[in-house]
């Protein structure tokens, strides 16, 4: 095994809850800068974080990941002009309480970031954003909505953001808060008392394909774990444990959710990666639009698709697709074993004929070419008995 | 979990127990504990030849790849197809039956290079401080 030098850990940046997940013995890397827990070996480590997931509920801190609020200046409709300019998809939809899934692009139509678009109010937008990009963002939103009579906050700092996702995710924030939490529809939110704090904002979000909430709550360390220790008491006796970056990540793939750097990145363009459906070129201009419809014209040269391992092997992040004679035809964006499918699955770019089910794709892996094949995505679902209120369709 | 005491060690964390000139090799504690639940394992054929210091296979788990290094070179005579189906054998007794493969040693002197259990254990303590730091 190679040994790893550690980065010095003072110069990583800390959520709140760093002591937290130290004193849970948990198990840290350096994710974009941040000392972040990848699992937590004392309950069980990733693949029981991710099956409490799926079949009960589990708890994320995902305090890296950033907010920027953008609200009207002196008009009204200022807020809402500078969203529509700098995000891909029709913020005009949004209802107050109501969020959708979106991407900030560059003039060449690829990806400056995914983010989630919530309308807190009449001019009130709230952007959340990924770790790794925090900064980056922030400057994007600055620049390009200097033009509009807006004001941009950036309040990354400001929240503990929790994630808490599973089948019972909601009976456990339910102990938690007295707003009323079978009214919120998937991908909507209010704001309500979560463990005393008034104004929380709780949102029926999550990246990991199981029902779930986001709640906000103040970023102090002493708030942050009253609040963690609160949920996690209250999930005791849906069997919850402490999830890590681990997790989140077989989680987020086994559901076909993109993740900045892999699925879309600076050098990808929404076409390729399949986002058509979030990003509404009908609603009028945007950064980006012009150029997504010349690629339109042009068509695309790879496309993403789900594979299976079919040979022994594990397809991983950077290896190369290859066709049969040993050619080069593509990338695996993200790969891993699947702990729910027990099947080693990725998501790679490939060239749009090869995008049909069933094609074997080769995966070089080390000094071997092991055979996949393309499947149909997303590789789980979860079921509909247990599905949550859903919104008429106007994402 | 106990170090072995006649077992050798290197400093990428592989053990070494030496029968005669058959060496058996696995991952020590350390590692199985560093890598997580191990999902899948990449052995050398029997017959093929292992250098010292170069690599001989992977072991992985959900999350990593983990090279393995030869701590010293020769031949292999087994492999331990346990491992094929049941991988999380190396977390469970990485010192015992989680073995790895089995060599007949070309230099057997190569092995007192390596560190002793007290070595070892000294080794992985310091390491254990700096990733707390």
């Amino acid at each position: 095994m190679e040994s790893v030098t550690t980065p010095l850990i003072a110069e990583l940046r800390k959520t709140p809850l760093n002591a937290v997940h130290r004193r849970l013995g948990a198990k840290m890397v350096n994710f974009g800068g941040w000392d972040m827990p990848v699992e937590y070996p004392a309950s069980g480590g990733l693949v029981a974080e991710h099956k409490a997931v799926r079949a009960g509920v589990g708890v994320f801190d995902v305090s890296h990941m950033g907010d920027i609020r953008i609200r009207s200046g002196r008009t009204p409709g200022g807020a809402l002009a500078a969203v529509q300019h700098i995000s891909m998809n029709d913020a005009s939809k949004l209802a107050i309480g109501q969020a959708h899934y979106s991407a900030m692009l560059y003039p060449a139509g690829t990806f400056v970031d995914d983010v989630i678009v919530h309308r807190l109010g009449e001019d009130d937008y709230l952007l959340v954003i990924n770790a790794g990009t925090r900064e980056k963002d922030v400057s994007w939103v600055r620049e390009n909505t200097k033009g509009f009579d807006c004001v941009v906050e950036d309040l990354s700092d400001a929240y503990t953001q929790l994630a808490i996702q599973g089948p019972r995710a909601q009976e456990l924030l339910q102990k938690l808060t007295d707003a009323n939490l079978g009214v919120i529809k998937n991908y909507w939110f209010l704001h309500g008392t979560v463990c005393g704090l008034k104004n929380t904002l709780i949102a029926r979000t999550g990246y990991t394909g199981e029902d779930g909430f986001e709640i906000y709550v103040p970023s102090d360390a002493a708030t942050s774990e009253m609040v963690w220790n609160k949920v996690m008491e209250a999930g005791h006796e849906f069997g919850i444990i402490p999830c890590g970056l681990g997790a989140r990540n077989t989680l987020r793939l086994e559901s076909k959710m993109a993740l900045y750097g892999h699925e879309i990145s600076d050098k990808i363009n929404v076409w390729e990666a399949g986002l058509d459906r979030y990003c509404k070129m009908e609603k009028g201009e945007f950064i980006g639009r012009a150029a997504l419809e010349r690629a339109k014209d042009a068509g695309v040269t790879r496309t993403l698709v789900g594979l299976e391992m079919v040979d022994r092997g594990i397809a991983r992040d950077e290896y190369c697709c290859c066709n049969e004679n040993g050619d080069v035809i593509g990338v695996i964006t993200s790969g891993s074993p699947s702990p729910t499918l027990c099947k080693n699955i990725a998501l790679a770019y490939v060239p749009p004929e090869k995008a049909v089910l069933g094609t074997a794709i080769y995966v070089q892996i080390r000094a071997q070419k092991c055979k996949a094949q393309v499947v149909a995505t997303p590789f789980y679902k979860r079921s509909k008995k247990t599905a949550v209120p859903q919104a008429a369709a106007s994402d | 979990m106990a170090y072995p005491a006649n077992y050798r060690y290197t400093k990428e964390h592989e053990w070494v127990d030496v029968k005669g000139d058959v060496a058996a090799i696995g991952i020590t504690d350390y590692a199985q504990h560093e890598l997580g639940d191990v999902v899948f394992v990449e052995l050398p054929k029997v017959g093929s030849k292992i250098e010292a210091g170069k690599t001989f296979g992977t072991v992985e788990s959900v999350k990593a790849v983990s090279d393995i290094y030869a701590p010293a070179s020769g031949e292999v005579v087994e492999a331990n197809e346990v491992l094929h189906n049941t991988p999380e054998t190396i977390n469970t007794d990485p010192h015992g039956a989680g073995w790895l493969i089995k060599v007949r040693l070309a230099n057997p002197a190569e092995i007192s290079g390596l560190m002793d259990t007290a070595a070892y254990e000294a080794y992985i303590a310091s390491q254990s401080k700096e990733a707390s730091a």
